[in-house]
Protein backbone atom coordinates (compact mmCIF):
# COMPACT_ATOMS: atom_id res chain seq x y z
CA UNK A 1 0.00 0.00 0.00
CA UNK A 2 2.49 2.49 0.84
CA UNK A 3 4.49 1.81 -2.07
CA UNK A 4 2.16 3.60 -4.60
CA UNK A 5 2.41 6.56 -2.56
CA UNK A 6 5.79 6.54 -2.06
CA UNK A 7 6.55 6.10 -6.07
CA UNK A 8 4.47 8.82 -6.67
CA UNK A 9 6.25 11.18 -4.16
CA UNK A 10 9.55 10.04 -5.58
CA UNK A 11 8.75 10.23 -8.88
CA UNK A 12 9.63 13.43 -10.61
CA UNK A 13 6.73 15.53 -11.89
CA UNK A 14 4.40 14.60 -15.16
CA UNK A 15 5.17 11.06 -14.60
CA UNK A 16 3.04 10.52 -11.71
CA UNK A 17 0.79 8.53 -14.02
CA UNK A 18 1.67 5.18 -13.71
CA UNK A 19 -0.09 2.30 -15.08
CA UNK A 20 -1.66 -0.35 -13.07
CA UNK A 21 0.76 -3.35 -14.90
CA UNK A 22 3.39 -1.29 -14.06
CA UNK A 23 3.87 -0.90 -10.28
CA UNK A 24 7.28 -0.19 -8.98
CA UNK A 25 9.15 -3.21 -7.15
CA UNK A 26 8.03 -3.84 -4.09
CA UNK A 27 10.76 -4.21 -1.47
CA UNK A 28 11.55 -8.10 -0.94
CA UNK A 29 13.66 -9.54 2.23
CA UNK A 30 14.53 -12.95 0.83
CA UNK A 31 16.85 -14.15 3.70
CA UNK A 32 14.09 -13.73 6.34
CA UNK A 33 11.68 -15.27 4.78
CA UNK A 34 13.72 -17.71 4.07
CA UNK A 35 14.17 -18.48 7.57
CA UNK A 36 10.82 -17.87 8.56
CA UNK A 37 9.81 -20.55 5.61
CA UNK A 38 12.61 -23.20 7.56
CA UNK A 39 10.45 -22.50 11.10
CA UNK A 40 7.42 -23.50 9.21
CA UNK A 41 9.04 -26.10 7.92
CA UNK A 42 10.64 -27.48 11.03
CA UNK A 43 8.76 -26.91 14.09
CA UNK A 44 10.63 -29.06 15.98
CA UNK A 45 13.62 -25.96 15.81
CA UNK A 46 11.63 -24.81 18.69
CA UNK A 47 9.09 -27.41 20.16
CA UNK A 48 12.02 -29.52 21.03
CA UNK A 49 13.76 -27.10 23.06
CA UNK A 50 10.47 -26.58 25.01
CA UNK A 51 9.80 -30.04 25.53
CA UNK A 52 13.42 -30.85 26.76
CA UNK A 53 12.80 -27.89 29.43
CA UNK A 54 9.84 -28.88 30.56
CA UNK A 55 11.28 -32.02 31.16
CA UNK A 56 13.90 -30.60 33.09
CA UNK A 57 11.96 -28.48 35.12
CA UNK A 58 9.58 -31.48 36.29
CA UNK A 59 12.79 -33.26 37.00
CA UNK A 60 14.03 -30.23 38.87
CA UNK A 61 10.38 -29.98 40.69
CA UNK A 62 10.98 -33.50 41.67
CA UNK A 63 15.04 -33.52 42.44
CA UNK A 64 15.20 -30.68 44.50
CA UNK A 65 12.18 -28.90 45.58
CA UNK A 66 10.31 -32.28 46.05
CA UNK A 67 13.70 -33.27 48.59
CA UNK A 68 14.12 -30.16 50.03
CA UNK A 69 10.26 -30.16 50.83
CA UNK A 70 10.39 -32.88 52.85
CA UNK A 71 13.50 -32.16 54.71
CA UNK A 72 13.26 -30.24 58.26
CA UNK A 73 16.54 -28.97 59.18
CA UNK A 74 16.87 -25.21 57.84
CA UNK A 75 20.02 -25.20 56.57
CA UNK A 76 20.12 -28.71 55.27
CA UNK A 77 17.25 -27.59 53.21
CA UNK A 78 18.80 -24.22 51.96
CA UNK A 79 21.83 -26.19 51.23
CA UNK A 80 20.05 -28.46 48.52
CA UNK A 81 17.45 -25.23 47.34
CA UNK A 82 21.32 -23.65 46.79
CA UNK A 83 22.47 -26.53 44.29
CA UNK A 84 23.79 -25.30 41.11
CA UNK A 85 22.66 -27.65 38.18
CA UNK A 86 25.06 -26.93 35.23
CA UNK A 87 23.64 -29.95 33.61
CA UNK A 88 20.10 -28.01 32.60
CA UNK A 89 21.94 -25.70 30.79
CA UNK A 90 23.85 -28.76 28.92
CA UNK A 91 21.35 -30.76 28.33
CA UNK A 92 19.13 -28.04 26.67
CA UNK A 93 22.27 -27.56 24.31
CA UNK A 94 22.56 -31.16 23.67
CA UNK A 95 19.27 -31.23 22.37
CA UNK A 96 19.76 -28.79 20.31
CA UNK A 97 22.91 -29.97 19.00
CA UNK A 98 20.96 -33.13 18.10
CA UNK A 99 17.81 -30.92 16.28
CA UNK A 100 20.94 -29.39 14.44
CA UNK A 101 21.85 -32.69 12.78
CA UNK A 102 19.05 -34.24 11.80
CA UNK A 103 17.43 -30.89 10.31
CA UNK A 104 20.76 -30.27 8.36
CA UNK A 105 20.66 -33.95 7.09
CA UNK A 106 17.08 -32.81 5.39
CA UNK A 107 17.41 -29.62 4.90
CA UNK A 108 18.64 -29.83 1.12
CA UNK A 109 17.30 -33.14 0.75
CA UNK A 110 13.87 -33.10 1.78
CA UNK A 111 13.12 -30.60 -0.78
CA UNK A 112 14.51 -32.85 -3.40
CA UNK A 113 12.47 -35.88 -2.49
CA UNK A 114 9.14 -33.82 -2.20
CA UNK A 115 10.22 -32.28 -5.71
CA UNK A 116 8.95 -28.96 -3.96
CA UNK A 117 12.46 -27.48 -5.40
CA UNK A 118 11.11 -26.78 -8.21
CA UNK A 119 8.57 -24.28 -6.52
CA UNK A 120 11.37 -22.71 -4.28
CA UNK A 121 13.21 -22.07 -7.53
CA UNK A 122 10.56 -20.51 -9.75
CA UNK A 123 10.91 -18.00 -7.25
CA UNK A 124 14.14 -15.16 -7.35
CA UNK A 125 15.67 -16.74 -4.43
CA UNK A 126 19.24 -17.43 -5.02
CA UNK A 127 20.74 -21.10 -4.36
CA UNK A 128 23.27 -18.74 -2.00
CA UNK A 129 20.53 -17.20 -0.24
CA UNK A 130 18.54 -20.46 0.22
CA UNK A 131 21.65 -22.48 1.23
CA UNK A 132 23.17 -19.42 3.90
CA UNK A 133 19.66 -19.46 5.29
CA UNK A 134 19.73 -23.15 5.74
CA UNK A 135 23.05 -22.96 7.28
CA UNK A 136 21.86 -20.17 10.34
CA UNK A 137 19.45 -22.68 11.35
CA UNK A 138 21.73 -24.47 13.57
CA UNK A 139 24.52 -21.79 13.92
CA UNK A 140 22.59 -18.66 14.60
CA UNK A 141 18.65 -19.86 15.24
CA UNK A 142 19.37 -22.77 16.99
CA UNK A 143 21.42 -20.87 19.78
CA UNK A 144 19.52 -18.27 19.88
CA UNK A 145 16.09 -20.74 21.12
CA UNK A 146 18.55 -22.26 23.30
CA UNK A 147 19.42 -18.52 25.09
CA UNK A 148 15.98 -17.77 25.45
CA UNK A 149 14.61 -21.17 26.36
CA UNK A 150 17.34 -21.64 29.22
CA UNK A 151 17.46 -18.44 30.49
CA UNK A 152 13.38 -18.58 30.84
CA UNK A 153 13.78 -21.68 32.60
CA UNK A 154 16.51 -20.46 35.29
CA UNK A 155 14.14 -18.13 35.71
CA UNK A 156 11.29 -20.90 36.46
CA UNK A 157 13.84 -22.44 38.92
CA UNK A 158 15.00 -19.32 40.62
CA UNK A 159 10.78 -18.44 41.24
CA UNK A 160 10.52 -21.98 42.67
CA UNK A 161 13.47 -22.15 44.76
CA UNK A 162 12.28 -19.02 46.48
CA UNK A 163 9.30 -20.10 46.89
CA UNK A 164 10.57 -22.92 48.60
CA UNK A 165 12.25 -21.53 51.12
CA UNK A 166 9.66 -18.51 51.67
CA UNK A 167 7.31 -21.28 52.61
CA UNK A 168 10.03 -22.58 55.10
CA UNK A 169 10.00 -19.16 56.74
CA UNK A 170 13.84 -18.72 54.89
CA UNK A 171 15.06 -15.29 53.06
CA UNK A 172 14.72 -16.03 49.59
CA UNK A 173 17.20 -17.67 47.09
CA UNK A 174 19.69 -15.92 45.89
CA UNK A 175 19.49 -13.24 43.14
CA UNK A 176 20.27 -14.54 39.78
CA UNK A 177 23.79 -13.41 38.80
CA UNK A 178 24.42 -11.80 35.55
CA UNK A 179 27.24 -14.16 35.17
CA UNK A 180 25.53 -17.29 34.04
CA UNK A 181 23.67 -15.42 30.88
CA UNK A 182 26.67 -14.27 29.93
CA UNK A 183 28.51 -18.03 30.46
CA UNK A 184 25.44 -19.57 28.27
CA UNK A 185 25.57 -16.77 25.27
CA UNK A 186 29.17 -17.49 25.45
CA UNK A 187 29.17 -21.37 25.25
CA UNK A 188 26.53 -21.28 23.05
CA UNK A 189 28.49 -19.15 20.09
CA UNK A 190 31.61 -21.47 21.22
CA UNK A 191 29.58 -24.69 20.26
CA UNK A 192 28.20 -22.57 17.21
CA UNK A 193 31.34 -21.74 15.76
CA UNK A 194 33.02 -24.53 16.54
CA UNK A 195 31.07 -27.00 14.84
CA UNK A 196 30.12 -25.01 12.08
CA UNK A 197 31.90 -27.45 9.92
CA UNK A 198 29.65 -30.41 10.94
CA UNK A 199 26.52 -28.53 10.31
CA UNK A 200 27.99 -27.61 6.70
CA UNK A 201 29.25 -30.83 6.05
CA UNK A 202 25.57 -32.25 6.64
CA UNK A 203 24.00 -29.84 4.63
CA UNK A 204 26.85 -30.74 1.78
CA UNK A 205 25.65 -34.09 1.88
CA UNK A 206 22.48 -33.89 2.11
CA UNK A 207 22.28 -31.28 -1.29
CA UNK A 208 24.14 -34.17 -2.79
CA UNK A 209 22.55 -37.58 -1.98
CA UNK A 210 20.28 -39.42 -3.78
CA UNK A 211 19.46 -41.13 -0.58
CA UNK A 212 20.16 -42.27 3.24
CA UNK A 213 21.47 -39.03 3.94
CA UNK A 214 22.66 -39.82 6.86
CA UNK A 215 25.11 -43.12 6.09
CA UNK A 216 26.47 -40.56 3.27
CA UNK A 217 27.47 -38.40 5.66
CA UNK A 218 28.76 -41.04 8.14
CA UNK A 219 30.80 -43.53 5.46
CA UNK A 220 33.74 -40.85 4.65
CA UNK A 221 34.98 -40.26 8.39
CA UNK A 222 34.22 -43.98 9.02
CA UNK A 223 36.29 -44.96 6.07
CA UNK A 224 38.98 -42.93 6.22
CA UNK A 225 39.89 -44.11 10.22
CA UNK A 226 39.50 -47.52 9.63
CA UNK A 227 41.78 -47.03 6.35
CA UNK A 228 44.18 -44.87 8.21
CA UNK A 229 44.44 -48.11 10.91
CA UNK A 230 44.50 -50.70 9.05
CA UNK A 231 47.31 -49.09 6.69
CA UNK A 232 49.39 -47.50 9.25
CA UNK A 233 48.27 -48.38 12.36
CA UNK A 234 47.55 -44.59 13.29
CA UNK A 235 44.66 -42.67 14.31
CA UNK A 236 45.52 -39.25 13.55
CA UNK A 237 42.11 -38.63 11.18
CA UNK A 238 39.83 -40.17 14.49
CA UNK A 239 41.80 -37.99 16.97
CA UNK A 240 41.02 -34.94 14.73
CA UNK A 241 37.34 -36.14 14.58
CA UNK A 242 37.44 -36.14 18.19
CA UNK A 243 38.78 -32.80 18.57
CA UNK A 244 36.22 -31.54 16.09
CA UNK A 245 33.38 -32.70 18.62
CA UNK A 246 34.79 -31.75 21.61
CA UNK A 247 38.04 -29.44 21.41
CA UNK A 248 36.19 -26.45 21.83
CA UNK A 249 36.02 -27.77 26.03
CA UNK A 250 39.79 -27.12 26.21
CA UNK A 251 40.17 -24.27 23.82
CA UNK A 252 37.28 -22.01 25.05
CA UNK A 253 36.93 -22.35 29.17
CA UNK A 254 39.78 -23.08 31.79
CA UNK A 255 40.46 -26.49 32.47
CA UNK A 256 38.52 -27.86 29.82
CA UNK A 257 34.97 -26.57 31.89
CA UNK A 258 35.17 -29.93 34.10
CA UNK A 259 33.04 -29.72 37.08
CA UNK A 260 30.75 -26.48 35.04
CA UNK A 261 31.70 -23.33 34.94
CA UNK A 262 30.33 -20.96 37.64
CA UNK A 263 32.74 -17.83 36.87
CA UNK A 264 33.66 -15.92 33.72
CA UNK A 265 37.18 -16.57 35.12
CA UNK A 266 36.60 -19.80 33.35
CA UNK A 267 36.12 -18.65 30.22
CA UNK A 268 39.12 -17.62 27.72
CA UNK A 269 38.18 -16.27 25.14
CA UNK A 270 41.58 -15.15 23.78
CA UNK A 271 42.79 -18.90 23.58
CA UNK A 272 39.77 -20.20 21.65
CA UNK A 273 39.85 -17.02 19.15
CA UNK A 274 43.57 -17.81 18.71
CA UNK A 275 43.07 -21.85 18.06
CA UNK A 276 43.96 -22.68 14.71
CA UNK A 277 41.56 -25.50 15.08
CA UNK A 278 38.42 -22.75 15.09
CA UNK A 279 40.12 -21.13 11.68
CA UNK A 280 40.24 -24.01 10.11
CA UNK A 281 37.03 -25.78 10.79
CA UNK A 282 35.37 -21.99 9.80
CA UNK A 283 37.18 -22.47 6.37
CA UNK A 284 35.97 -25.44 5.99
CA UNK A 285 32.75 -24.90 6.67
CA UNK A 286 32.67 -21.88 4.11
CA UNK A 287 33.92 -24.46 1.38
CA UNK A 288 30.94 -26.92 2.28
CA UNK A 289 28.75 -23.94 2.28
CA UNK A 290 29.97 -23.00 -0.93
CA UNK A 291 29.98 -26.89 -2.61
CA UNK A 292 26.35 -27.40 -0.99
CA UNK A 293 25.25 -24.17 -3.12
CA UNK A 294 26.67 -25.20 -6.42
CA UNK A 295 25.61 -28.45 -5.79
CA UNK A 296 22.06 -27.30 -5.14
CA UNK A 297 21.87 -25.63 -8.24
CA UNK A 298 22.82 -28.42 -10.18
CA UNK A 299 20.98 -31.19 -8.60
CA UNK A 300 17.46 -32.07 -9.83
CA UNK A 301 14.33 -33.74 -7.80
CA UNK A 302 14.71 -37.29 -6.98
CA UNK B 1 14.13 -8.79 -28.70
CA UNK B 2 12.51 -12.59 -28.41
CA UNK B 3 11.53 -13.69 -24.99
CA UNK B 4 13.26 -16.97 -25.61
CA UNK B 5 16.22 -17.18 -28.12
CA UNK B 6 17.99 -21.01 -28.35
CA UNK B 7 20.77 -22.45 -30.29
CA UNK B 8 21.94 -25.75 -30.67
CA UNK B 9 20.36 -26.72 -27.35
CA UNK B 10 21.52 -30.28 -26.43
CA UNK B 11 21.21 -31.93 -23.51
CA UNK B 12 22.20 -35.90 -22.87
CA UNK B 13 21.72 -37.74 -19.78
CA UNK B 14 24.52 -40.33 -20.22
CA UNK B 15 23.71 -42.01 -23.67
CA UNK B 16 20.19 -41.17 -23.73
CA UNK B 17 19.87 -37.44 -26.15
CA UNK B 18 17.25 -35.55 -24.47
CA UNK B 19 17.62 -32.57 -26.71
CA UNK B 20 19.45 -32.95 -29.80
CA UNK B 21 20.33 -29.61 -30.66
CA UNK B 22 17.66 -27.57 -30.95
CA UNK B 23 17.10 -23.88 -32.39
CA UNK B 24 13.95 -22.04 -30.86
CA UNK B 25 12.82 -18.38 -30.84
CA UNK B 26 9.69 -17.32 -29.18
CA UNK B 27 8.61 -13.74 -29.76
CA UNK B 28 7.23 -11.75 -26.92
CA UNK B 29 3.63 -11.81 -26.39
CA UNK B 30 2.89 -15.00 -28.05
CA UNK B 31 1.39 -18.12 -26.96
CA UNK B 32 3.44 -21.57 -27.93
CA UNK B 33 2.25 -24.87 -27.76
CA UNK B 34 4.93 -27.28 -27.35
CA UNK B 35 3.50 -30.77 -27.73
CA UNK B 36 5.55 -33.92 -27.89
CA UNK B 37 5.23 -37.69 -26.96
CA UNK B 38 5.94 -38.76 -23.21
CA UNK B 39 10.26 -38.68 -23.44
CA UNK B 40 10.18 -36.41 -26.40
CA UNK B 41 12.33 -33.31 -24.04
CA UNK B 42 9.47 -31.02 -23.64
CA UNK B 43 10.52 -30.78 -19.98
CA UNK B 44 13.83 -30.79 -20.37
CA UNK B 45 13.65 -27.94 -22.98
CA UNK B 46 11.53 -25.93 -20.23
CA UNK B 47 14.05 -26.76 -17.50
CA UNK B 48 16.47 -25.35 -19.36
CA UNK B 49 14.83 -22.25 -20.39
CA UNK B 50 14.01 -21.70 -16.90
CA UNK B 51 17.47 -22.48 -15.29
CA UNK B 52 16.64 -25.81 -13.73
CA UNK B 53 19.09 -27.74 -15.42
CA UNK B 54 22.40 -27.40 -17.13
CA UNK B 55 22.72 -27.59 -21.09
CA UNK B 56 25.05 -26.99 -23.68
CA UNK B 57 24.03 -24.84 -26.57
CA UNK B 58 23.26 -21.09 -26.84
CA UNK B 59 20.11 -19.70 -24.47
CA UNK B 60 18.71 -16.55 -23.82
CA UNK B 61 15.61 -16.29 -21.80
CA UNK B 62 14.62 -12.10 -21.43
CA UNK B 63 18.22 -11.65 -22.86
CA UNK B 64 19.53 -13.69 -18.98
CA UNK B 65 21.15 -16.66 -19.47
CA UNK B 66 18.72 -19.05 -17.02
CA UNK B 67 21.79 -21.08 -16.20
CA UNK B 68 23.90 -18.66 -14.71
CA UNK B 69 20.99 -15.86 -13.38
CA UNK B 70 18.11 -17.74 -12.32
CA UNK B 71 17.36 -16.00 -9.29
CA UNK B 72 17.27 -12.56 -11.48
CA UNK B 73 15.32 -13.93 -14.28
CA UNK B 74 12.64 -15.42 -12.01
CA UNK B 75 11.55 -11.75 -11.33
CA UNK B 76 10.16 -11.49 -14.75
CA UNK B 77 9.62 -15.84 -14.95
CA UNK B 78 6.58 -17.39 -13.50
CA UNK B 79 6.61 -20.90 -13.74
CA UNK B 80 3.77 -24.19 -13.17
CA UNK B 81 5.20 -27.54 -13.24
CA UNK B 82 3.63 -30.98 -14.50
CA UNK B 83 3.07 -32.05 -10.60
CA UNK B 84 1.97 -30.26 -7.67
CA UNK B 85 5.56 -29.23 -6.47
CA UNK B 86 3.83 -26.66 -3.22
CA UNK B 87 5.18 -28.29 -0.44
CA UNK B 88 2.48 -29.88 1.21
CA UNK B 89 3.45 -28.79 4.67
CA UNK B 90 3.04 -25.04 3.69
CA UNK B 91 -0.34 -23.05 4.64
CA UNK B 92 -2.05 -21.00 1.87
CA UNK B 93 -1.61 -17.86 4.42
CA UNK B 94 2.10 -18.70 4.83
CA UNK B 95 2.71 -19.34 0.81
CA UNK B 96 0.83 -15.92 0.33
CA UNK B 97 3.45 -14.10 2.79
CA UNK B 98 6.41 -15.77 1.53
CA UNK B 99 5.86 -15.12 -1.95
CA UNK B 100 4.46 -11.26 -1.13
CA UNK B 101 8.15 -11.39 0.94
CA UNK B 102 10.59 -12.10 -1.47
CA UNK B 103 8.98 -11.28 -5.24
CA UNK B 104 9.15 -8.05 -5.94
CA UNK B 105 6.45 -8.32 -8.55
CA UNK B 106 3.64 -9.74 -6.62
CA UNK B 107 -0.11 -8.53 -5.52
CA UNK B 108 -0.73 -9.99 -3.19
CA UNK B 109 -4.08 -8.24 -3.00
CA UNK B 110 -5.03 -9.93 -6.56
CA UNK B 111 -4.31 -13.07 -5.66
CA UNK B 112 -6.33 -12.77 -2.40
CA UNK B 113 -8.94 -11.73 -4.89
CA UNK B 114 -8.52 -14.66 -6.89
CA UNK B 115 -8.60 -16.99 -3.68
CA UNK B 116 -11.56 -15.48 -2.72
CA UNK B 117 -13.47 -16.95 -5.79
CA UNK B 118 -12.25 -20.54 -4.64
CA UNK B 119 -13.62 -23.20 -1.63
CA UNK B 120 -9.52 -22.58 -0.32
CA UNK B 121 -9.54 -21.70 3.21
CA UNK B 122 -6.52 -19.41 4.35
CA UNK B 123 -5.56 -21.72 7.55
CA UNK B 124 -5.18 -24.85 5.33
CA UNK B 125 -1.85 -26.87 4.48
CA UNK B 126 -1.92 -28.03 0.61
CA UNK B 127 -1.81 -31.63 2.32
CA UNK B 128 -5.64 -30.83 2.86
CA UNK B 129 -6.38 -29.76 -0.48
CA UNK B 130 -7.52 -31.57 -3.67
CA UNK B 131 -5.38 -31.78 -6.89
CA UNK B 132 -7.86 -28.85 -8.46
CA UNK B 133 -7.47 -26.72 -5.34
CA UNK B 134 -3.98 -26.78 -4.99
CA UNK B 135 -3.72 -26.01 -8.80
CA UNK B 136 -5.67 -23.17 -8.72
CA UNK B 137 -3.64 -22.16 -5.42
CA UNK B 138 -0.49 -22.16 -7.19
CA UNK B 139 -2.13 -20.32 -10.18
CA UNK B 140 -3.54 -18.00 -7.30
CA UNK B 141 -0.30 -17.26 -6.79
CA UNK B 142 1.20 -16.95 -10.51
CA UNK B 143 -1.33 -14.79 -11.94
CA UNK B 144 -0.60 -12.27 -9.34
CA UNK B 145 2.64 -11.47 -10.40
CA UNK B 146 3.41 -9.60 -13.04
CA UNK B 147 5.70 -11.58 -14.93
CA UNK B 148 6.88 -11.45 -18.64
CA UNK B 149 7.18 -15.28 -19.68
CA UNK B 150 4.48 -17.93 -17.91
CA UNK B 151 5.75 -21.39 -18.36
CA UNK B 152 3.28 -24.15 -17.74
CA UNK B 153 4.42 -27.76 -17.68
CA UNK B 154 0.98 -30.00 -18.13
CA UNK B 155 -0.75 -27.72 -15.98
CA UNK B 156 -3.53 -29.18 -15.46
CA UNK B 157 -2.79 -32.90 -15.27
CA UNK B 158 -4.81 -35.02 -13.02
CA UNK B 159 -7.40 -32.57 -12.95
CA UNK B 160 -10.77 -33.35 -13.65
CA UNK B 161 -12.61 -31.22 -17.11
CA UNK B 162 -14.10 -28.67 -14.89
CA UNK B 163 -10.77 -27.10 -13.08
CA UNK B 164 -8.69 -27.67 -16.99
CA UNK B 165 -12.06 -25.36 -18.37
CA UNK B 166 -11.93 -22.73 -15.36
CA UNK B 167 -7.68 -22.78 -15.16
CA UNK B 168 -7.36 -21.88 -19.37
CA UNK B 169 -10.43 -19.35 -19.16
CA UNK B 170 -8.35 -17.52 -16.09
CA UNK B 171 -5.82 -18.08 -17.91
CA UNK B 172 -6.66 -15.74 -20.70
CA UNK B 173 -9.30 -13.60 -19.14
CA UNK B 174 -7.38 -12.59 -15.93
CA UNK B 175 -3.94 -13.09 -17.12
CA UNK B 176 -2.76 -12.99 -20.80
CA UNK B 177 -2.48 -9.26 -22.18
CA UNK B 178 -0.77 -9.88 -25.50
CA UNK B 179 2.65 -8.15 -24.03
CA UNK B 180 3.12 -11.35 -21.76
CA UNK B 181 4.70 -14.85 -23.04
CA UNK B 182 3.48 -18.08 -22.71
CA UNK B 183 4.93 -21.23 -23.06
CA UNK B 184 2.51 -24.22 -22.50
CA UNK B 185 3.36 -28.23 -22.80
CA UNK B 186 0.07 -30.11 -22.47
CA UNK B 187 -1.25 -33.46 -23.55
CA UNK B 188 -4.75 -32.17 -23.80
CA UNK B 189 -4.23 -30.91 -26.99
CA UNK B 190 -7.44 -29.49 -27.69
CA UNK B 191 -8.18 -27.77 -24.55
CA UNK B 192 -4.98 -25.14 -26.11
CA UNK B 193 -5.88 -25.11 -29.41
CA UNK B 194 -8.13 -22.10 -29.71
CA UNK B 195 -5.54 -20.30 -27.37
CA UNK B 196 -2.37 -21.03 -29.23
CA UNK B 197 -0.42 -18.31 -30.97
CA UNK B 198 2.16 -20.67 -31.93
CA UNK B 199 2.69 -24.34 -32.04
CA UNK B 200 5.80 -26.89 -32.07
CA UNK B 201 6.09 -30.94 -32.34
CA UNK B 202 8.91 -32.55 -30.58
CA UNK B 203 10.53 -35.65 -30.75
CA UNK B 204 13.28 -37.62 -29.94
CA UNK B 205 14.69 -33.84 -28.55
CA UNK B 206 14.42 -32.38 -32.29
CA UNK B 207 11.71 -30.04 -33.19
CA UNK B 208 9.51 -31.87 -35.73
CA UNK B 209 7.10 -28.83 -36.51
CA UNK B 210 7.28 -25.22 -35.76
CA UNK B 211 4.33 -22.72 -36.91
CA UNK B 212 2.03 -20.29 -36.41
CA UNK B 213 -1.29 -20.63 -35.79
CA UNK B 214 -2.02 -18.68 -38.81
CA UNK B 215 0.65 -20.87 -40.82
CA UNK B 216 -1.59 -24.20 -39.42
CA UNK B 217 -5.01 -23.20 -40.45
CA UNK B 218 -3.66 -22.30 -44.07
CA UNK B 219 -1.06 -25.22 -44.40
CA UNK B 220 -2.75 -28.27 -43.06
CA UNK B 221 -6.38 -29.64 -44.33
CA UNK B 222 -8.38 -32.57 -43.66
CA UNK B 223 -10.75 -33.99 -45.90
CA UNK B 224 -13.84 -36.12 -45.60
CA UNK B 225 -13.34 -38.40 -49.08
CA UNK B 226 -15.78 -39.59 -50.90
CA UNK B 227 -15.53 -42.82 -51.45
CA UNK B 228 -15.26 -42.79 -55.29
CA UNK B 229 -12.38 -40.15 -55.03
CA UNK B 230 -10.28 -42.15 -52.88
CA UNK B 231 -7.58 -42.90 -55.42
CA UNK B 232 -7.66 -39.36 -57.21
CA UNK B 233 -7.28 -37.63 -53.35
CA UNK B 234 -4.52 -40.47 -52.74
CA UNK B 235 -2.28 -39.27 -55.50
CA UNK B 236 -2.24 -35.53 -54.33
CA UNK B 237 -0.03 -37.30 -51.62
CA UNK B 238 -1.87 -37.10 -48.35
CA UNK B 239 0.67 -36.95 -45.25
CA UNK B 240 -1.58 -39.07 -43.20
CA UNK B 241 -5.00 -41.45 -43.81
CA UNK B 242 -7.26 -42.31 -41.29
CA UNK B 243 -10.86 -44.58 -41.40
CA UNK B 244 -13.71 -42.85 -39.49
CA UNK B 245 -17.33 -44.95 -40.24
CA UNK B 246 -15.77 -46.34 -43.01
CA UNK B 247 -14.74 -43.31 -44.60
CA UNK B 248 -11.52 -41.74 -45.33
CA UNK B 249 -10.38 -38.96 -43.38
CA UNK B 250 -6.86 -37.59 -45.57
CA UNK B 251 -4.89 -34.97 -44.27
CA UNK B 252 -2.64 -32.93 -46.92
CA UNK B 253 -0.23 -30.53 -46.35
CA UNK B 254 0.07 -27.41 -49.11
CA UNK B 255 -2.43 -28.47 -51.30
CA UNK B 256 -4.79 -26.05 -52.88
CA UNK B 257 -8.54 -25.70 -51.09
CA UNK B 258 -10.43 -25.69 -54.07
CA UNK B 259 -8.61 -28.93 -55.46
CA UNK B 260 -9.45 -30.33 -52.64
CA UNK B 261 -12.88 -29.22 -51.80
CA UNK B 262 -14.04 -31.22 -55.28
CA UNK B 263 -12.99 -34.31 -53.39
CA UNK B 264 -14.90 -33.84 -49.97
CA UNK B 265 -15.87 -31.78 -47.34
CA UNK B 266 -12.79 -29.70 -46.55
CA UNK B 267 -11.99 -28.65 -42.46
CA UNK B 268 -9.19 -27.56 -40.74
CA UNK B 269 -7.46 -30.32 -39.10
CA UNK B 270 -7.49 -30.42 -34.97
CA UNK B 271 -3.91 -30.29 -33.50
CA UNK B 272 -4.20 -34.25 -32.13
CA UNK B 273 -5.00 -35.32 -35.63
CA UNK B 274 -2.02 -33.60 -37.25
CA UNK B 275 0.56 -34.83 -34.30
CA UNK B 276 -0.63 -37.98 -34.84
CA UNK B 277 0.00 -37.55 -38.68
CA UNK B 278 3.37 -35.70 -37.59
CA UNK B 279 4.53 -38.23 -35.65
CA UNK B 280 3.01 -41.49 -37.80
CA UNK B 281 5.95 -40.14 -40.14
CA UNK B 282 8.36 -40.16 -37.50
CA UNK B 283 11.04 -43.55 -37.39
CA UNK B 284 10.43 -45.11 -34.02
CA UNK B 285 7.11 -43.69 -32.89
CA UNK B 286 4.34 -46.33 -32.17
CA UNK B 287 1.47 -45.77 -34.69
CA UNK B 288 -1.76 -44.99 -34.42
CA UNK B 289 -3.13 -46.00 -37.59
CA UNK B 290 -0.64 -47.46 -40.43
CA UNK B 291 -0.73 -45.67 -43.72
Amino acid sequence: MNTQSGATLGSPPGSNEIPAAALPPTPTRPMYWSIRRELWENRSIYIVPLVVAGVVLLAFLIATIGRAIVIVDPVEKAAVLAERNHFAAAVMMAAAFIVGIFYCLDALYGERRDRSILFWKSLPVSDLTTVLAKASIPLVILPLVTFVVVVAMQLVMLLLRSAALLMSGLSAATPLSLEQPVILLYSLVVLALWHAPLYAWLLLVSSWARRAVFLWAMLPPVVISVFEKVAFNTSYFQSMINYRLTGFAREAFAGGGHGGIDSLTQLTPGNFLSAPGLWIGLAFAAAFLLAATRMRRYREPI
Amino acid sequence: MPCIEARGLRKAYGATVALDGIDLSVEEGHILGLIGPNGAGKTTALNAILGLAPYQGELKVLGRDPWTERDQLMRDVCFIADVAVLPRWLRVSQALDYVAGVHPRFDRAKAEAFLAKTAIKRASKVRELSKGMVTQLHLALVMAIDARLLVLDEPTLGLDILYRKQFYDSLLNDYYDRSRTIVVTTHQVEEVQHILTDLMFINHGRIVLDCSMEEFESRYLEVMVNPEHVPAARALKPMHERQVFGRSILLFDRVDRRELAALGEVRTPNIADLFVAVMGNQPGTPQGVAV
